[in-house]
């Protein structure tokens, strides 16, 4: 392959995807990495299906440098990759940087958010994690039986403060005296991977009464997972439905749609609508899982409990806190 | 004179280990089903054959020429600094905090103000291992790789909860002040009709890294300074006999060390992000050290040696982008090249020495 064949293939893809909207998406995932057990698998999953029901192609990669986020983006556009999403906030940033020099190529920030009055060609997906957080808090204060419910979160960061704070407010709401343990992994990106610490997190939960830990910690969660399993309590995971990994233990998962925002975005390809897409439970960008895993755990007070909360906020009469407005958490102290 | 030739020192035994290196990094990408031939063809493509190629190596190279050097220095006293990560880490503090609280009218001047930042915050963050080890014995080792840990911490806490923009979800600084932004090679080199160097993050702080290459040098082999480092380099006790403090030497040397590793910092931090993000430094301050042992602690092997490790990185960005080699093996290459140059030096060196040897014995 020559300088000049590769230019010969960028400009034929360029007037491919300007003619007929042919171009094949691009992915990028962040740092943790393709098969992190969570959120960029779930991104990874969203783009395998869109391959398998349209039989497309698209072109991923894992980053290794905080400099390559600007590189893969331009290698990506130049390359005539239309769309071409990123998962995590970290690529926000980084896309406001060179949006405007490929005015023809789309860009998807599932978690970030760029300016869509500055780069109209830029779609910023965001989660109202809050929310989803919110209804699996009343969900574990109705478990519980001693009060206590723990919480732990993968690296300290507003995000997962985000996920704490929901879900503080949705145990209190079940039960005002209830006491909410929360607990961060560590302050590098190591957090969102260290099932260890993430176990010993939860055993000290344990042992100050907790019954129903909430993991939102990426890799870290599965240790959290499995040690509730352990010693008989309940758990409840994260982004993707984790409750078949210890059938009748995990009381439910707040489910975060990252493949469908990937899916979606594939999907419209090209013609992709920018702008900024906040997906929380009424366009069920956000959730709780249930299924035959957990039906024993989810009773049916439970359930008309949770949905009728879903319902509030959809319409709009129960507001949840969002932690990221104002850096603080009416229900929580961290 | 039982050694070998100088130049077979210095140029014979690295070359050989790379070439070791690339042979077992061909075997490996050949077990998953890739062409190692069309691999290593990306990767020079990519790095080597390309305006903006070169502009990531030299980006890559010069972190690692100042990481490398800070490592050297404090090699040529018998110490090993592991700690550039975190002291680079802090030097990004000391850049931010300079770039965003002092309203610059030019980007020289913040530069200049950046440097002393940078550095001042480095090594700073170095002289608290030092004098530990200067007063109080406790190895440099264990204490600078715990300070690595400690300026993440730090580092959070300040990004988290002190320089992190109102509602934004990155725990970073918001971005520097126009004025700041260092001239990349693409402003200083390109145009819009020959657009060398396009989009790629390589900067002014190159010629710092060049600068702070024959600076090192000055001080190791031209001045009375650097000959007391090399003097209780290689014996403590013969050093106190001169009249050298072991103190003074320890704490100085530690802290030019912590300056250079900091001075990384402009790079990353100044140059190429023009904002302060979490891990700024990525690695570099480990890759220091392995670029230092091959450089065999010189300042032009330092240049060279990061050269090379610029060129793994780009190169390796390549491969990632355009052939189905994942991330991990990516990294895998690097680290044989590592291993072989680095850590299995001698395993070259010795047969080497003994080939020489015998030659001479025979002529």
């Amino acid at each position: 392959m020559t300088f000049f064949a590769k230019t010969l293939g960028t400009v034929a893809a360029l007037a491919l995807s300007a003619g007929a909207a042919l171009a094949d998406p691009a992915l990028i995932y962040d740092l943790g990495g393709k098969f992190d057990k969570s959120f960029n698998e779930a991104a990874f999953n969203g783009a395998q299906r869109w391959a398998e029901e349209t039989g497309g192609s698209y072109r991923d990669i894992e980053l290794q440098s905080e400099a390559q986020r600007e590189q893969a983006l331009r290698r990506f556009a130049e390359a005539g990759f239309n769309p071409v999403v990123t998962t995590g906030f970290s690529m926000s940033s980084p896309i406001a940087a060179v949006a405007a020099d490929y005015p023809d190529t789309k860009f998807v920030t599932i978690d970030g958010f760029v300016d869509p009055g500055e780069h109209p060609n830029v779609l910023s997906i965001l989660f109202s994690e809050h929310e989803g957080s919110y209804l699996v808090g009343m969900m574990a204060a109705q478990a519980s039986t001693s009060g206590t419910i723990g919480f732990v979160g993968g690296m300290d960061i507003p995000l997962i403060r985000k996920f704490a704070c929901g879900y503080a407010q949705g145990a209190k709401a079940v039960n005002p005296d209830a006491t909410v343990i929360a607990n961060m992994t560590g302050t590098t990106p190591a957090a969102w991977n260290d099932p260890v610490k993430g176990s010993e997190l939860a055993k000290a939960q344990i042992s100050q009464g907790a019954d129903v830990i909430f993991a939102a910690a990426g890799g870290t969660g599965l240790g959290v997972l499995q040690t509730a399993a352990d010693e008989g309590i309940l758990s409840v995971g994260v982004d993707s439905n984790q409750n078949y990994l210890h059938p009748g233990k995990v009381l439910t998962s707040m489910l975060k749609r990252v493949d469908v925002a990937v899916f979606e975005s594939m999907t419209q390809g090209a013609d992709l609508e920018t702008g900024v897409k906040v997906l929380g439970l009424a366009q069920e960008g956000v959730g709780y899982a249930l299924d035959d895993n957990n039906a024993a755990l989810v009773s049916d007070d439970m359930k008309a409990a949770v949905d009728a909360a879903r319902e509030q906020i959809i319409a709009g009469d129960l507001a949840v806190h969002d932690y990221t407005s104002d850096d603080s958490c009416p229900a929580l102290n961290f | 004179m039982d050694r070998m030739p100088a130049w077979a020192d210095a140029v014979l035994v690295p070359l050989i280990s790379i070439i070791l290196a690339a042979f077992l990094s061909a075997l490996v990408i050949l077990a998953i089903g890739e062409n190692p031939i069309e691999a290593f063809k990306l990767m020079v493509e990519g790095a080597l054959m390309k305006s903006s190629g070169w502009g990531y190596t030299l980006y890559y190279a010069t972190n690692f020429m100042f990481t490398g050097l800070a490592v050297a220095v404090a090699f040529h006293a018998r110490m090993f600094n592991i700690g550039g990560e975190g002291q680079a880490m802090i030097g990004g503090l000391g850049v931010a905090l300079v770039c965003l609280y002092i309203p610059f009218p030019h980007w020289a001047l913040a530069l200049i103000a950046a440097t002393l930042g940078a550095a001042v915050f480095g090594a700073a963050w170095a002289y608290i291992p030092a004098i530990l080890q200067a007063k109080r014995g406790s190895h440099i080792v264990i204490t600078t790789i715990m300070f690595n840990f400690i300026a993440a911490a730090v580092l959070n806490y300040v990004l988290v909860n002190m320089l992190r923009p109102k509602g934004a979800m990155e725990p970073a600084t918001a971005g520097f002040p126009e004025a700041t932004h260092l001239p990349t090679f693409f402003d200083m080199f390109g145009s819009p009709e020959n657009p060398l160097f396009r989009s790629a993050p390589a900067n002014v702080t190159f010629f710092i890294a060049v600068a702070a290459c024959i600076a090192v040098w000055v001080l190791i082999w031209r001045t009375r300074l650097g000959y007391e480092i090399r003097a209780f380099g290689h014996s403590e006790t013969a050093a106190k006999y001169a009249g050298i403090s072991p103190t003074r030497i320890i704490v100085i040397t530690m802290l030019i060390s912590g300056g250079l590793a900091g001075l990384m910092a402009l790079n990353t931090t100044m140059g190429e992000a023009e904002r302060l993000v979490l891990n700024a430094p990525e690695g570099a301050g480990f890759i220091g050290i392995a670029v230092a042992l091959m450089g065999r602690s010189h300042p032009f092997g330092v240049f060279l040696a990061a050269l090379l490790f610029g060129f793994l990185y780009q190169g390796g960005a390549e491969l990632a982008f355009w052939a189905n080699i994942p991330r991990e093996l990516v990294t895998v290459i690097q680290a044989l090249v590592i291993l072989f140059t680095g850590a299995l030096d001698n395993m070259v060196r010795m047969p080497l020495e003994r080939l020489f040897l015998a030659l001479r014995k025979d002529s």
